[in-house]
C-alpha cells in the first residue's frame, strides 16, 4: 500500500466532502442528504406507475373514466374486480394462471435444472469442446430472438408442436444467461479438493454432484430460478406466435387480448378487469423478488467475489 | 489495475486442471449434454434452416422455388424495411444511454455509502424488472392517455395542454420512456454487483493518497466494472434491434402512430403471421441478426480495448 501523499491529488470533490473527508475514517463515508432525495426521486419513478396500478384496481370501469389517476373513485371496488376476473368469460383468468404456472414449472425449472447441471459441467470438469461451448453459447446470445422466432416457429409447426404447451416450454428450457451464471458460481463455490475427497471415497459422479456439490450451489440455484421464472412468467413474444387457443395463454397473452378486444368492434370494455388482472400477474414475482432478496442477492455477488 | 477482472463479460476462471486425473475425460458430458442437446433444437436449427428459408420463395403456383440471393437485394431495397432499422437505430442512440447512465449513477450513489435507506432504493429501483413487459405497456399506455391517464389529469389541474404522448412525434419517446422504467433497475443491479466486488482497501489507499470521490470513480470504480458496463451496453443494444412488445401492445392504443413495420422485428412477425411470406420474414431476421451482431462486437471491441 503506497504511502505517498502527494502521488495523485484530487483534481476535484465534490462541494463540502473536502474537509470532512479528512476526518471520517475511509470506508465509513458520510450519508448525504442530497443525495438521498435525489434517489428518492428516482424511486418516485419507479412507483407511481405501481401505485397507479394499486389505485386504478380499486376503480369500476365508470369509476376509472370520472377520477383522477392518482386518486380513488367514490366506490372501492377492488373485490368485486378481482371476483369478476376470475369469473369473466367461464373463469379463463383462472385458466390462464394454471398455464403460467405450468410454462414456468416445466420451462423455468428445467432450464434451471440443465443450466446447473451445464455449469457445473464447465467449471469443474475438462473435456473435448469446453471452449467451443463457450464460444457457442455467448455468441448465440447476440444472436436476436427474431431471428430465431419465425423458423422456430415454422419447424415447430411441421412437428406438430405449435398450439400445444409444448410450443412454450421446449424454448424455455434454454437460459444462456442461467448456464453462465451457473457456471461463474460454480467455479467459485465448489472447491475442487472437496470433490476430489468424494471421488476418492469412491463415491460415483451422480452422487459426488448430488451430495457434495448441490448443496454448495443452492444460493447460486435459486437465483438462476428466480430469473428463468421472471423470463418465463413475462414471457409475451413466444406464446404469441406459438399459440392460436386461448386455453392454452399465458397470462400476459390473456390480459393484452382483453385490452385489445375494447378497440374490436362491439368488443366489450373491460379496462378495470385489464388492470385488476395486471395487478394479480405482478404480485406473486415481486412477492418472490422481496422474500427471497437474501438469497438471489448472495448469489448474483458470490459468483464474482474476489478476496 | 491489473488485479481486476471484470466481474461479468470474461470466460470463468476455468478449474484448475484437476490433478492425476484423464485431462480428456468426458465424463463432463454426461452433465452438459442435456443443454446441448435442447441448445441445438431451439438455437442452432432454427438458424441453420432460417438460413435456408431464406434461399427460397413461396409462390402460389409452383410452391417452393430456389431464388439464391433474390430475397437479400430485395431487403436491401426494402424502404419499409430501412426505415424500421432506422427508428430502432435512433431509439438506441437515445434511450440506451440515458438508461445506462441513469443506471450507472445509482449504481454508484448506492454504493457509495452515503445514502439513507440504501437496501429500500436497492429493491424498489429494481422492482419494475419483476413487471411483465405487458403489464409495463399497458399501465404506462393507460397513464399517457388523455381520458384516464395522468396526462389527462395533468393538463385539467394546471390547465395546460400537454402533446399527445401517444402521437406519431411521441410515441418512440414515449416507448423509451417504459423501456428504461423497465430495465433501468436491472442494469443498475448489474453494475452494483460489479462495485461490490472491487475491493475496499483500493479505495482506502486512494484516500491517502488523496484522492477525491470523484477521482475514485473515475480512475477506479469506473475502470474496475468496465467488463459490466460493456455487457450491459451489448444487451441493451440487442433489446433495442429486437423492439417489438412495447410497440405491439401499445399499437390499439396509438393506431396512426405504430405502424406494422414500425421496426424489424415488428415488421418480421407481420410479414410472416399477416403476410404470410416467410422465406422474406426469415432474410429480413437474419439481415438484422447480422447487424445487431456487427453492433454489438463493435462495441465489445471498442469497449475492450482501452484497456490500459
Amino acid at each position: 500500500m503506497s504511502t505517498s501523499v502527494t502521488a495523485s491529488p484530487a483534481k476535484s470533490a465534490a462541494p463540502g466532502l473536502r474537509t470532512p473527508r479528512k476526518k471520517h475514517t475511509p470506508g465509513k463515508p458520510r450519508r448525504n442528504v442530497l443525495l438521498t432525495v435525489l434517489m428518492a426521486l428516482m424511486v418516485l419513478y419507479t412507483v407511481v406507475p405501481l401505485i397507479w396500478l394499486v389505485i386504478n384496481s380499486t376503480k369500476t370501469q365508470a369509476g376509472l373514466a370520472d377520477s383522477g389517476g392518482l386518486w380513488f373513485a367514490h366506490d372501492f371496488a377492488l373485490w368485486d374486480n378481482v371476483r369478476d376476473t376470475f369469473t369473466y368469460h367461464d373463469g379463463i383468468f383462472g385458466r390462464w394462471l394454471l398455464n403460467t404456472l405450468l410454462y414456468v414449472g416445466l420451462g423455468a425449472g428445467g432450464a434451471t435444472l440443465l443450466a446447473v447441471l451445464g455449469g457445473y459441467a464447465l467449471a469443474k470438469f475438462q473435456f473435448p469442446g469446453r471452449r467451443a461451448v463457450f464460444a457457442v453459447v455467448i455468441g448465440a446470445v447476440a444472436v436476436p430472438g427474431t431471428a430465431l422466432a419465425v423458423p422456430t416457429f415454422l419447424m415447430f409447426s411441421k412437428m406438430g408442436l405449435t398450439d400445444t404447451p409444448w410450443a412454450v416450454i421446449i424454448p424455455s428450457l434454454v437460459s444462456p444467461f442461467g448456464l453462465y451464471l451457473m457456471w461463474v458460481f460454480a467455479a467459485e463455490a465448489i472447491p475442487t479438493e472437496l470433490l476430489e475427497a468424494a471421488r476418492m471415497d469412491g463415491a460415483s459422479e451422480v452422487r459426488t454432484f448430488f451430495q457434495v456439490a448441490l448443496p454448495l450451489l443452492a444460493p447460486g440455484i435459486v437465483t438462476v430460478l428466480l430469473f428463468t421464472t421472471v423470463a418465463t412468467w413475462n414471457n409475451y413474444f413466444l406464446p404469441l406466435i406459438m399459440l392460436k387457443d386461448p386455453d392454452w395463454y399465458p397470462l400476459t397473452l390473456g390480459l393484452s387480448a382483453w385490452s385489445s378486444q375494447a378497440q374490436t368492434i362491439g368488443g366489450d370494455v373491460i379496462f378495470n378487469l385489464v388492470i385488476t388482472g395486471s395487478l394479480l400477474t405482478i404480485l406473486p414475482l415481486i412477492a418472490a423478488f422481496l422474500f427471497l432478496q437474501k438469497y438471489w442477492q448472495s448469489g448474483l455477488a458470490a459468483g464474482s467475489v474476489k478476496e | 489495475m491489473t488485479t481486476l477482472q471484470p466481474p461479468v463479460a470474461a470466460e470463468p476462471r476455468p478449474a484448475p486442471p484437476p490433478a492425476k486425473r484423464d485431462r480428456r475425460s468426458w465424463t463432463g458430458w454426461g452433465f452438459l449434454g442435456p443443454f446441448v442437446a435442447v441448445f441445438a433444437l431451439v438455437f442452432l436449427a432454427p438458424i441453420v434452416y432460417s438460413i435456408y428459408l431464406s434461399l427460397f420463395r413461396n409462390q402460389l403456383i409452383g410452391g417452393n422455388r430456389f431464388v439464391g440471393l433474390d430475397n437479400y437485394t430485395r431487403a436491401l431495397q426494402d424502404d419499409a424495411f430501412w426505415g424500421a432499422v432506422g427508428r430502432v437505430a435512433l431509439f438506441l442512440a437515445v434511450q440506451v444511454p440515458l438508461m445506462l447512465g441513469i443506471a450507472l449513477l445509482v449504481a454508484l450513489a448506492l454504493d457509495s455509502g452515503r445514502l439513507y435507506g440504501k437496501s429500500f432504493f436497492r429493491i424498489t429501483i429494481f422492482l419494475p424488472y419483476a413487471v411483465p413487459a405487458v403489464v409495463a405497456t399497458l399501465m404506462w399506455g393507460f397513464m399517457y392517455g388523455t381520458k384516464y391517464g395522468l396526462v389527462g389529469d395533468i393538463n385539467s389541474a394546471f390547465g395546460v395542454t400537454l402533446p399527445d404522448l401517444l402521437s406519431p412525434g411521441w410515441v418512440l419517446a414515449s416507448i423509451g420512456n417504459i423501456v428504461t422504467w423497465e430495465f433501468v433497475g436491472y442494469n443498475m443491479l448489474i453494475f452494483y454487483s460489479a462495485l461490490r466486488v472491487v475491493p475496499t482497501s483500493l479505495y482506502e489507499a486512494a484516500e491517502i493518497d488523496g484522492a477525491g470521490q470523484w477521482r475514485i470513480i473515475r480512475s477506479i470504480k469506473l475502470p474496475a466494472i468496465r467488463g459490466a458496463i460493456v455487457i450491459a451496453t451489448i444487451f441493451s443494444i440487442i433489446g433495442s434491434f429486437q423492439l417489438f412488445n412495447e410497440p405491439s401492445i401499445l399499437r390499439p392504443l396509438a393506431l396512426n402512430s405504430i405502424t406494422t413495420d414500425f421496426t424489424p422485428n415488428f415488421y418480421t412477425y407481420s410479414l410472416s403471421f399477416n403476410g404470410q411470406q416467410h422465406n422474406y420474414s426469415a432474410t429480413v431476421a437474419i439481415i438484422m441478426g447480422v447487424i445487431t451482431m456487427i453492433v454489438a462486437y463493435a462495441v465489445q471491441l471498442r469497449g475492450m480495448r482501452k484497456e490500459a
